[in-house]
């Protein structure tokens, strides 16, 4: 459904792009994750032929972006990272507007628009000027908008943007009906984002992609050990790591992180196993044992968080971005 | 030309939702109605006066006495309106970045400029035909001459669509509309002025080609009610110039 060859684009001396390629089948939902600065945003806009690239080739349903642009435009739905409003607008007349330039007349129109309305919840403020609308309503209308036509291919740059936890899942869900017939590209930098709603992930980083695969063998390749996170309840007593030594543990690490401070008479572990080796019950009798408290006790799941970070440094420490850091030093 | 039309009616909606064309069109009929009424007197006294000296009478006439001045004046008005009619029209879309939007659907850049040049023309007409009840309320107690009326009137429908295009293409320079606003201010004013400032060597083909670009003669031409094709050809050239250079400035910044 989406070709890119060696996509290349530079402005002046930047380099945005640097000879990236992937492709995206039918029905898939992929997100494209990457920092700031990453090259998202240039890579989404060129795919919905807004911009030029300086060199490589893209093609969309088919149809090359640089040759054929009108054909591209009329299979997707584009959503850009702030959504553009005529704020002058009632939600109805923008979504009109926006339904007709796209091609849709009279019945079909008015169809697509009630549907979308209910879709995107805005049915209660659909005689609203958009001016009025929150920014939360706001994103919705701008989504509204990529989605009237139904396209073949929907490209959202950042999509949750400014919206409430209960409508990030409601937006979530919308675009998760979308997959199966259409295609979906969204980038993000929210990474529990990607994992809620795509099954696949192109990581990108300063201008290159670093990784492409689906999220589960992404996270799954990065995991080398289990790891099990434990908080205990010792009063009084100081107890060292070695208690935790039990037959399949390989490391016991004494944690304090930001997320769990230091609480007089309590500690938190994480203890490393081999992989495929459980060995929480032994760790729970053992803490029993030792007349202490067992407060919490919880798998550490590899979350595609690390594999980000460290796909993305890694990348800094090697070659050319060592020396751009130097510089910055 | 289905978009074309959706296009259309799309800035007409959004020039009708702002108060700025009624303001516009309010300050313009106030101006030219009162510059209407005081040449209107002016010349009923000269022609009464005229009335004493019976035998050699010199021509004097509603045209060249009344609507003449007046709407030379409308044009002077005119160049200092139309910008702001025009300010808003690219560079608000680039602002607030609907112009990306817009153009991710498929819908030409060609398209769009020819859109909003549209619905300012039409915006323009309704304001040129409000001042249509001067003609026809003196028309209804005195005779006029039609065709030097309706000369002048397609000089002013001329005017108006260069002026227009002017102030599309400034407005397509920036997102500023202000901006927008003074840039082309200060074309037209140029316009105006290239025919009076005498340029250091008159006579060398600069010194010419200045003085062929200067707006004030072609539209003195055409309130007298004279059509010389070499006034359409001069509104219509620039017009269409303006609209090119709209088109380019909006097509290049999107590399393209």
């Amino acid at each position: 459904m989406i070709d890119v060859k060696n996509l290349s684009k530079r402005y002046g001396e930047v380099v945005a792009l640097d000879q990236i390629s992937f492709t995206v089948a039918r029905g898939e939902i992929v997100a494209f994750l990457g920092p700031n600065g990453a090259g998202k945003t240039t890579t989404m806009r060129i795919l919905a032929g807004l911009i030029p690239a300086t060199d490589g080739n893209v093609s969309v349903a088919g149809f090359n972006v640089f040759d054929q642009p009108l054909e591209v435009k009329r299979r997707i739905g584009y959503l850009p990272d702030t959504p553009p409003l005529y704020t002058e607008m009632t939600v109805n007349e923008y979504l009109t507007f926006f339904g007709r330039i796209r091609g849709l007349r009279s019945a079909a129109l008015t169809s697509a628009r009630f549907a979308i309305l209910e879709k995107c919840g805005l049915t209660a403020v659909a005689t609203c000027l958009i001016a009025h609308l929150s920014r939360g309503y706001r994103q919705r209308v701008g989504l509204a908008q990529a989605m009237i036509h139904t396209p073949e291919i929907l490209i959202l740059d950042e999509p949750t943007v400014g919206l409430d936890p209960n409508q990030i899942i409601e937006i979530r869900k919308l675009i998760q009906t979308f997959g199966g017939e259409h295609t979906v590209i969204l980038s993000t930098h929210i990474l529990p984002e990607a994992t809620a709603t795509c099954e696949k992930a192109v990581i990108i980083n300063r201008g290159r992609i670093v990784a492409i695969d689906t999220i589960e063998r992404l996270t799954a390749q990065m995991r080398k050990s289990e790891r099990t996170l434990l908080r205990v309840r010792h009063g009084d007593s100081t107890p060292t790591d070695a208690f935790l030594n039990l037959p399949g543990v390989t490391h016991v690490s004494l944690q304090h992180s930001e997320t769990s401070p230091a609480i007089a008479g309590e500690s938190v572990w994480v203890v490393e196993s081999a992989m495929g080796t459980d060995v929480r019950e032994a760790l729970a009798r053992r803490v029993i044992e030792q007349g202490f408290g067992l407060l919490q006790m919880q798998p550490v799941a590899e979350s595609l968080e690390d594999v980000f970070l460290q796909l993305t440094t890694q990348e800094e420490t090697d070659g050319r971005a060592g020396s751009e850091r130097a510089e910055i030093v | 030309m289905k978009n074309l039309t959706t296009l259309i009616g799309k800035e007409l909606r959004l020039y009708f939702v702002s108060p700025i064309v009624y303001v516009i069109t309010a300050v313009f009929l106030v101006i030219v109605d009162y510059m209407f009424y005081a040449q209107t007197v002016f010349y009923s006294s000269v022609s009464a006066q005229m009335m004493r000296f019976q035998g050699n009478l010199p021509s004097i006439n509603l045209h060249s006495m009344v609507f003449f001045p007046t709407l030379m004046n409308a044009v002077v008005i005119l160049m200092f309106i139309m910008p702001l009619v025009t300010m808003r029209l690219l560079s608000e879309e680039k602002k607030t970045r609907t112009d990306e939007l817009l153009l991710s659907a498929p819908v030409t850049v060609m398209e769009v400029i020819l859109g909003k040049f549209i619905a300012a023309m039409v915006i323009y007409m309704l304001m040129l035909g409000l001042t249509l009840h001067l003609p026809l309320g003196l028309g209804w107690i005195t005779t006029l001459t039609a065709k030097p009326l309706m000369a002048a009137y397609l000089g002013l429908i001329l005017i108006g669509s260069m002026f227009l295009a002017t102030g599309l293409f400034a407005s397509a320079l920036t997102e500023n509309q202000i901006v927008a606003a003074l840039i082309s201010f200060g074309m037209l004013i140029g316009f105006w002025l290239s025919g009076s400032a005498s340029p250091p060597d008159a006579e060398s083909p600069v010194g010419a080609a200045i003085r062929h670009l200067s707006v004030v003669e072609h539209v003195e031409d055409l309130m007298k009610g004279l059509i010389d094709t070499s006034d359409l050809v001069y509104f219509i050239s620039i017009t269409l110039l303006g609209l090119f250079l709209a088109h380019r400035a909006v097509s290049s910044q999107r590399g393209a």
